[in-house]
């Protein structure tokens, strides 16, 4: 264009830009629509994207993805193109599928399927789509297993291998995962829709790239990586230079009942950060060992909930290097069981937020819930059928600068929404006697953290229920920051002939089970408060007590203590 | 209001922020006159009246038909009424507790208020199954003790929820009867009176916003009964829904949630009844206000309607709407270059006060409508509206120069070029996401832009999207008022059957099908408005066994009000073929299930004659000219003509680059574009070469 090449330039560029995420947007909008389990299809637990054609960095993701899937997904990726490198070489209608976690991250339950945009015989770039399916065997129905001291009870492990072979899909794979799961019919329809999507990306891709030319689409995408890094360097050159250390604890492995801290040593000097992890826990015996791509992808999504400006693309990962060690429980490679890398990740994300508060409380975030809490409870129908209800459960966000904690909200990792009672009691032979937010559960503070919540299930079904449970902060509560108050602790009972139990480890435990009539009880955490809360505007204060999110008992203890 | 129908002159009336814009149409005489006088913000009925006599004599009226944004305004601003609900023991936190969501996906910040607290959401025992066994019955004493605290705790209005009453509403009903009796006024709605679907937050949601607007828009209701019955009307009276049919203002009382996108929605269906009889009937019609850029997709003719809309984060209402999406991309948008160096347009919007530097009303941060006076696109001697008698075109160029042009190193020309790019780059990604998300090929579609700014930005939506043509009505400014005078009466009703489709009860599902119909279309009978046929029809949300979302599945079947018939082959049939159309791949043998029955009855209203809008035949070309200027394409200054718009007689054609003004818009045609006024005055805008 005659005139102002450096301004087209750039307009150009923010066209592109938002053209390449909306089809990674239609992407994950096509898999949401035609995806037969709820974790896809009114959860969201699924991400799309266009990765790069050599280092598998992340180039474009779509706006709704999931969270932790926008970092976790380079590794796939890359775990792909290590695989093509050894095996000999690819096609254009070749797709990968794998759930291998150590290569990939996240857990086994992630589907990853992984095929090339190939242009002029040559990879332009990586299409991938990665869903959580509902079940892919292990010992526990949906493969939440807290007791499993190997990946093997966990489920069945996929290495990258060719689900389509240019272009025929290879149906002795399909069996293979059939035979593997409790609920074939729903993998085999979410594996449909995550095709749908693969194959709608590749053909706006490739439209868009013709429109604008390849040369075009490929500086486009350079420049939005380079972007991306600066917008994150002036972020962190923002922060006051120096070493903040912060540590927070998971209850339990499940299986062994210790203690397990995630310490990190923060250090920001001039534009580049380091997160060194290496004072945390050795690897242990239970499933909430992570792997390193699992760790990384963790520490992006908790600088990104702070750096909200910062675009979600690898450029940002550029000014950040992490101490992450095979020594620690934070980078684990096979077969050390990973099913409850929630809790971990959520634990981390946590810290991250605590370190950060040390170096700018004006930008302090206190600790959310910061535990999944996937509640699995199964059963048999009349006609043999099993059953299976596996749900994951909200509670509190924490206080901030600009606002109380959101109630009753979905995990920082996620985008998740629940579903209703209503589609669970029709789905299901439960019958929910409580679904309610949970007074007193948010960290005192000047704003206050938000409310966790109380779920009461009763089983309906004559022939009772297995119920098992993966949670966490059984014993340490969502930190406060900048002076607030911890939030209330995770609670989970359940009904027998002799009255309520609750778990020895906490919130882990398998093989529990229920009759018609008895019930289950989780109460979860709320969100961490922010600043004092003798400082409170008293009008909130007085609020806060006429509604029953803070019982009048609470509320005055809390005075009592302020002035003490 | 009664049902009375009267003959005389219809009058369409839409409210908007700023204007109140009336479409007047006498069948009798074929007369078609249109106004548009200033909004009176808190006093509406003012300018409803003064633009009610600016049209005709008000005694003299047939019908009088509203488009209103009373509903949306106090949901967006959280000004509905104080309320109570209750619901079943247990529940009382469904509101609050939303689906578990948060308001962004990246950032923790931010918290919700619900708008009910917490102290006026009473739980009472009862409890309903999900198989609709009623578990236990509702203790009535106890529904009525928390009403009287509610009344005593200063709610004007009730809703009434309890769990799983789409399975049997026997509760909720008996309930409802209870709270009655202490009741002091009609205030007061349960859940399945007007959702009865499964989902119980978006049921919630959906009936504690109505009673929040019922005491709100009642009250703006009878204000404007009263000022009419002043001015001696004795015609019917009724409102536009969101879902574009119309209903009487009886039910608009009962149930105002409907109108929470009625002015909008107007807009669309005048548009759509515009492009129709100018042989047009795939259009995406495009409205670009003062923060916004509405853009709705009409298929053959029909309109789209989405199940749900969330009005806000946490406020979700759930009843048929006709489907806009909307960015925040409008006249008012603000244009700043971000750290990262991009040039962005809006969400931040100066609104239509302070509005445009250009208006000197005190903001100093350029807009799109800066941007377009700048180049000349708008005339600055001729504010549309009538409301300023010219626009500062120094002061927009002085803050597109500070705020984009000097950090990108460009002149102010360019730099409001980048803007307007920018811009129709958002506007036509909100047409992709309406057509090429959902598998419609853009080529096939006209846009008809509509509102004061729609027409500046056709040349874009032609170009950027690949769309084949536009349309510009010959009244862009007054769409929504003539849509309140086009659409048809309607009635819609939904219940969850959740049954398999395999073994289907087919004499049950025919005797909900003939009853769901007998009582839509009694309520379109009895609006009051002459219709010339009614029409019922069904369709059934379907899902494969496991599946959460569902598809629309139209029903083939002819509404017979003595007795109905369907067959299980025939519903499979109709699932096949639509699930087909909208994902690649049939299930064959995973079984099928019927989630949802919805009847909706169409009063047909008498055809409006286009030609009623024509220009006079005695109009030249030569008399339609004005002076040429310079407008702003691509990089460099052209010599464009002007023209008075509605002077131009019918076949004239117009070669871009031109301007053709009227007082309530303004339509730019690019270089390369030709327009051509069609028999009804219409501009159809496309390719030249």
């Amino acid at each position: 264009m005659p005139g102002q090449p450096r301004a087209l330039d750039a307009v150009t560029f923010s066209i592109l830009l938002g053209r390449l995420e909306q089809i990674a947007d239609e992407m994950d909008a096509t898999l949401y629509r035609s995806a037969f389990n709820p974790i896809i299809a009114e959860a969201r637990d699924a991400c799309h994207g266009l990765y790069h054609a050599e280092t598998g960095a992340t180039l474009v993701q779509g706006t709704r993805g999931l969270p932790i899937f926008v970092g976790a997904m380079a590794f796939a990726v890359k775990a792909v193109i290590d695989k093509v490198a050894v095996s000999g070489g690819l096609l254009a209608g070749d797709t990968y599928i794998f759930n291998d976690p150590y290569a990939g991250g996240t857990h086994l339950n992630d589907f990853r399927l992984v095929r090339p945009l190939m242009r002029d015989g040559k990879v332009f770039a990586w299409l991938a789509s990665v869903g959580h399916w509902l079940d892919i065997g292990g010992n526990v129905a949906g493969g939440y297993n807290p007791q499993a001291t190997e990946s093997f009870q966990e489920g069945v492990l996929i290495p990258p291998v060719r689900l389509f072979r240019d272009g025929v899909l290879q149906q002795d794979i399909v069996d293979i995962l059939n035979a593997n799961s409790r609920v074939p019919r729903s993998n085999w329809g979410d594996l449909n829709g995550q095709l749908n999507a693969l194959d709608l990306g590749q053909r706006r891709f490739h439209e868009l790239i013709d429109e604008y030319g390849d040369d075009s689409v490929t500086a486009a995408l350079a420049a939005a990586s380079a972007r991306a890094e600066a917008l994150m360097r002036e972020a962190i050159r923002a922060l006051p230079d120096g070493c903040y250390s912060f540590e927070d604890y998971l209850d339990n492995d499940g299986i062994v009942d210790e203690k397990l801290t995630i310490a990190l040593d923060m250090t920001i000097a001039g534009d580049s950060l380091r997160l060194d992890f290496s004072r945390s826990s050795p690897p242990c015996r239970g499933p909430v060992n992570i792997a390193r791509s699992t760790a990384v992808a963790a520490c992006y999504v908790a600088l990104k909930h702070v750096f909200t400006e910062v675009p979600a693309n690898a450029g940002c990962l550029v000014p950040i290097t992490f101490d992450i060690p095979g020594t620690t429980f934070l980078g684990v490679g096979p077969p050390r069981p990973v099913a409850g890398y929630t809790e971990t990740i959520l634990r981390m994300i946590g810290v991250v937020f605590g370190a950060l508060a040390k170096a700018d409380p004006a930008r302090a975030t206190a600790a959310p819930f910061g535990t999944i809490n996937a509640l699995s409870i199964a059963g048999h129908r009349k006609n043999g059928q099993r059953w299976v209800m596996f749900s994951f459960f909200g509670g509190g966000l924490g206080g901030n600068p600009k606002s109380d904690g959101l109630n009753h909200a979905n995990n920082p990792i996620s985008t998740a929404t629940i579903p209703p009672a209503e589609v669970m009691e029709a789905s299901y032979p439960v019958m929910f006697t409580q679904w309610a937010l949970r007074p007193d559960s948010g960290g005192a503070g000047e704003h206050r953290g938000g409310l966790g919540a109380i779920y009461e299930i009763e089983i309906l079904d004559d022939g009772g229920a297995d119920v098992s449970l993966l949670g966490e902060r059984g014993r340490f509560a969502p930190f406060g920051v900048a002076g607030g108050d911890p939030a209330a602790l995770n609670r989970f009972q359940w009904q027998t002939a002799d009255g309520w139990l609750e778990p020895e480890m906490a919130s882990k435990k398998t093989g529990i089970r229920l009759t018609r009539g008895q019930r289950l009880r989780l109460e979860t955490p709320g969100g961490g408060g922010w600043g004092d809360a003798a400082k409170r505007d008293p009008e909130k204060s007085a609020r806060d007590v006429r509604n029953g999110y803070v019982t009048d008992v609470a509320a005055k203890s809390k005075t009592r203590g302020a002035k003490a | 209001m009664s049902a009375r129908t009267k003959s005389g002159p219809l009058v369409g009336v839409d409210v908007g922020g700023t204007f109140t814009d009336l479409a007047f149409f006498d069948a009798a005489t074929r007369t078609f006159r249109t106004a548009k006088v200033p909004s009176n913000r808190g006093d509406e009925a003012l300018g409803f009246i003064e633009g009610l006599r600016a049209v005709g004599d008000i005694a003299q009226l047939g019908a009088i038909i509203h488009g209103t944004t009373v509903g949306t305004n106090a949901l967006l601003e959280r000004k509905g009424a104080r309320i109570g609900i209750i619901t079943t023991a247990g529940f009382r936190d469904v509101l609050e507790m939303r689906r578990r969501d948060r308001p962004h996906t990246w950032g923790l910040w931010d918290d919700f208020t619900p708008v009910v607290s917490r102290d006026l959401r009473l739980e009472v025992t009862e409890r309903t199954l999900a198989d609709g066994t009623i578990r236990t019955a509702v203790a009535t004493a106890e529904v009525e003790a928390a009403a009287k605290q509610l009344l005593a705790d200063g709610a004007e209005a009730l809703a009434i929820v309890f769990i799983n009453a789409y399975a049997n509403p026997a509760n909720e009903r008996a309930a409802y009867d209870a709270v009655r009796t202490v009741w002091p006024n009609d205030h007061i709605a349960y859940s399945t009176q007007l959702l009865p679907e499964f989902r119980e937050f978006e049921r919630t949601s959906t009936v504690t916003l109505n009673a929040y607007l019922q005491p709100v828009v009642a009250s703006y209701l009878g204000k404007l009964d009263t000022a009419l019955t002043k001015e001696g009307f004795q015609g019917s009276f009724h409102i536009v829904q969101s879902n574009g049919g119309i209903m009487s203002t009886a039910s608009a009382r009962s149930f105002p949630v409907r109108t929470a996108l009625s002015g909008p929605a107007a807009g669309v269906i005048a548009a759509t009844a515009v492009a129709r009889a100018a042989g047009f009937d795939n259009i995406i019609t495009a409205d670009l206000g003062g923060t916004s850029f509405d853009v709705s997709l009409v298929a053959d003719g029909k309109a789209s309607l989405a199940a749900q809309t969330t009005i806000d984060f946490g406020l979700v209402i759930r009843t048929p709407m006709i489907e806009i999406t909307t960015i925040g991309a409008g006249g008012g948008s603000i244009a700043r270059v971000d750290a990262g160096g991009l040039v962005c347009v809006g969400p931040e919007s100066a609104g239509s006060r302070p509005g445009p530097v250009a208006y000197g009303l005190g903001n100093t941060r350029p807009t799109l409508t800066d941007a377009n006076i700048v180049l000349g696109r708008i005339n600055a001697e001729q504010p549309i509206g009538g409301k300023l008698t010219r626009l500062e075109v120094e002061a927009s160029r002085a803050a597109i120069l500070a705020h984009v042009g000097s950090p990108l190193g460009l002149t102010a020309e360019a730099a409001a070029e980048a803007i307007v790019r920018v811009a129709n780059a958002r506007m036509a990604g909100a047409i992709r996401l309406v057509s090429i998300e959902r598998g419609y090929d853009p080529a096939r579609f006209t846009a008809v832009p509509f509102g004061g700014g729609g027409a500046l930005h056709v040349g874009a939506l032609i170009r950027d999207v690949g769309l084949k043509s536009a349309l510009v009505p010959r009244y862009p400014g007054i769409t929504s008022a003539l849509g309140c005078i086009i659409a048809d009466v309607r009635n819609d009703r939904v219940a969850t059957l959740n049954v398999m489709l395999d073994g289907l009860d087919e004499a049950d599902l025919a005797r909900r099908l003939l009853e769901t119909g007998r009582e839509v279309r009694g309520v379109v009978a009895a609006s009051g408005l002459a219709v010339e046929a009614i029409d019922v029809l069904f369709a059934l949300d379907m899902q494969y066994q496991g599946q959460t979302h569902t598809v629309g599945v139209p029903l083939p079947v002819r509404y017979d009000e003595q007795e109905m018939a369907v067959t299980e082959a025939q519903v499979r049939a109709a699932f096949e073929h639509a699930y087909a159309q909208a994902f690649s791949r049939l299930l064959p043998g995973i079984p099928a299930r019927i989630v949802n029955l919805r009847a909706t009855a169409l009063g047909r209203r008498p055809p409006f004659d286009m030609a009623a809008l024509a220009p006079l035949p005695d109009t030249t070309r030569a008399e339609a000219a004005r002076s040429a200027r310079n407008v702003w394409f691509d990089g460099s200054w052209h010599r464009a003509t002007i023209w008075d718009r509605l002077a131009l007689p019918v076949g004239a054609r117009i070669e871009g680059p031109a301007v053709l003004e009227q007082p309530d818009a303004t339509t730019v045609i690019d270089p390369g574009l030709a327009a051509t006024v069609d028999r009804y005055g219409n501009l159809i805008v496309e390719r030249s070469r």
